[in-house]
């Protein structure tokens, strides 16, 4: 198994923001790279430097051995790219969009004519086909977007932030397509905001801040070192909030932190085991839970125990650098 | 590095560049997503068909006895000119809407595709023929309606409106460039019309005579492609000498093509 992503010190500033500040890639064929960070880390950067929208100032990049400068239209020709926002257009039917693409990589138009129906039926949009894509729901727009990068049969894909703004029903049908390109034999780059998607899908997750990589590794891996999860417990009646907190700080050891009004109670955790014995032990003494959960730790936490500072934070510093590439949609 | 590099089978091995060939090919279906956008909304047409009507009312009946004496005379001056100016006016809408095109995302799928960076802006400027073919059907229309007729054989009527086309496409380029420079759509047809307003009144359009203007405005008329344009197309669909008046009006068309056209391209890739 080859490399198929490949970047090296690759470096970007616009105007004042370093966008990129020396990133190093490497993804295996076959395999999900999950990019991982918060807003204006440089994961857009990253992805149209190396879907060659955008020269990179300094470092280079190879997509399956091609020079992402010299050799672009070698490039282009086996990459498939997703950005933040739909990259069709608005006024012609989704049909219409993908016969177009199909023609512009020179596929006979017959043969254009077939993929886009096939590529509609596989992504569910066999009935909105003939429909502007305007009228699309944000969900179908990402498939079709999705989709569109597909009609080359691309060996690499690069997703950007493909669930953000989608509701869960949407994001699953998504994550479902992205398993599927997988399956299909094709390495997959995509960047997302959410630990659980990268947990999900990616076989490497690469953590990026302020335009470097400052973590790469399994999912695992990872997760261990961001530490722990969080258990979460609701009080389906409000008034034993107390009763809720005092059980979970005595099979925790820890002391939780209680939100009354809500009736929740959640507590960090080293040992997935002690879920079992907190529903156990609500069970015994009747108290009704709304909600019993672990939860992976979020972004922000992963941050905390990488770099000792928030992600949310940066991103309001940050976003002024991605604002004119990210602006659009959202 | 390039030994652990998975390289490619040597038959998928994808081109390097792109033909001219292609770009053309290319270029020509994005001309088709134009097409197949006004085919989805034909209201979009609405300013090029109201356009000449509104223009040709109104200045054959404000100027026409004032200039020629009488409105039918002025009719079969007044018309070849607003050839002229409708094949400038015409491509206005084109800056405007490339400007909202770069803002969405439709552009980003284009330059990740193994196309030319030309094809998109080509295909543009091609498939914008439709505003203009609205435009010169209504004005002729309007026009016939109300008098005029052509007072020369059809071979020649038709390099009339072929040479009001190269100069439409030639003067595309240049709302290319200020669709591209302007910072919204909003600010696009401003700077067209300054662009615009001095060529169609410094010019031969309205009055067929110059020699009342002063000194320095009839040397701007004299350079004035549009002067020679419409001079050409007095000739062409009416009658009277053609003079040089074909030659210059190409000459301009290639040279404003020559400026706009890497203008317009080095742009392009800065606003990727």
């Amino acid at each position: 198994m080859g490399h198929v992503i490949r970047a090296e010190g690759l470096r970007k500033r616009f105007g004042e923001t370093q966008a990129l500040d020396g990133v190093d890639l490497d993804v295996e064929s076959g395999t999900v790279l999950g990019v991982l960070g918060p807003n204006g880390a440089g994961k857009t950067t990253a992805v149209r430097v190396l879907a060659t929208l955008l020269r990179p100032d300094e470092g280079r990049a190879e997509i399956c051995g091609f020079d992402v400068r010299r050799e672009a239209t070698r490039v282009r020709a086996l990459i498939g790219l997703t950005g933040q926002y739909a990259s069709l257009d608005e006024e012609l039917t989704g049909r219409e969009n993908l016969v177009m693409i199909g023609r512009l990589l020179d596929l006979p138009r017959a043969e254009a004519r077939a993929r886009a129906a096939g590529l509609l039926e596989r992504f569910r949009l066999s009935d909105a086909g003939g429909r502007a894509v305007k009228t699309y729901s944000g969900g179908m727009r990402r498939r079709l977007d999705i989709a569109a990068s597909m009609i080359n049969r691309p060996r690499v894909v690069f997703l950007d932030e493909p669930t953000t703004g989608l509701d869960p029903r949407a994001r699953g049908e998504v994550w479902e397509t992205v398993r599927e390109l997988v399956a299909d034999g094709a390495t997959v780059l995509l960047t997302t905001q959410y630990l659980e998607e990268a947990d999900a899908l990616a076989d490497r997750i690469a953590v990026f801040d302020h335009g470097r990589v400052i973590a790469d590794g399994t999912p695992a891996g990872l997760k261990a070192r961001a530490g722990r999860q969080t258990l979460a417990v609701r009080a389906a009646e409000v008034f034993r909030t107390g009763q809720l907190a005092e059980i979970v700080a005595e099979l925790t050891g820890e002391r939780p932190e209680v939100r009354a009004e809500a009736g929740l109670v959640t507590v960090p955790v080293t040992d997935p085991g002690v879920l079992r014995a907190v529903v156990q032990r609500l069970d015994e003494v009747d108290l009704v839970a709304a909600e019993v959960a672990l939860r992976l730790p979020s972004l922000d936490e992963v941050f905390l125990s990488l770099t000792g500072h928030m992600a949310s934070r940066d991103a309001a510093d940050e976003a002024v650098g991605e604002q004119r590439l990210e602006g659009s949609v959202r | 590095m390039s030994t652990t590099m998975a390289a490619p089978p040597a038959s998928a091995l994808p081109p390097g560049r792109v033909s001219a060939r292609r770009t053309v090919r290319h270029s020509l279906t994005l001309a088709w997503r134009n097409i197949a956008q006004l085919r989805h909304s034909p209201e979009k047409l609405i300013d090029v068909t109201l356009m000449p009507l509104v223009f040709l009312t109104l200045f054959l009946y404000v100027f026409g006895g004032a200039v020629a004496g009488n409105t039918h005379a002025y009719l079969q001056q007044l018309l070849p000119g607003l050839v002229a100016q409708m094949a400038m006016f015409a491509t206005m809408g084109l800056g405007t809407a490339l400007n909202e095109d770069m803002r969405k995302g439709v552009f980003d799928r284009f330059r990740s595709l193994p196309i030319a960076r030309s094809a998109p802006l080509i295909g543009t400027v091609l498939g914008d023929t439709v505003r203009f073919l609205t435009v010169m059907v209504v004005l002729t229309a309007a026009g016939t309606a109300l008098g005029f007729r052509f007072g020369s054989d059809p071979l020649r009527v038709l390099a009339g409106f072929g040479l009001a086309y190269l100069f439409y496409l030639a003067f595309s380029w240049i709302s290319v460039v200020v669709g591209l420079l302007a910072p919204s759509p909003e600010t696009v047809q401003g700077l067209a019309f300054i662009f615009v307003m001095p060529l169609t009144f410094g010019s031969s359009v309205f009055v067929a005579n110059t020699s009342t203007m002063p000194g320095w405005l009839q040397a701007w008329t004299k350079v004035n492609p549009v002067t020679h344009l419409t001079d050409a197309l007095r000739a062409l669909l009416v009658s009277g000498p053609v003079g040089n008046h074909v030659w210059f009006t190409l000459a301009w068309a290639v040279g404003i093509v020559t400026v706009t056209f890497p203008i317009a391209m080095v742009m392009y890739a800065r606003r990727a």
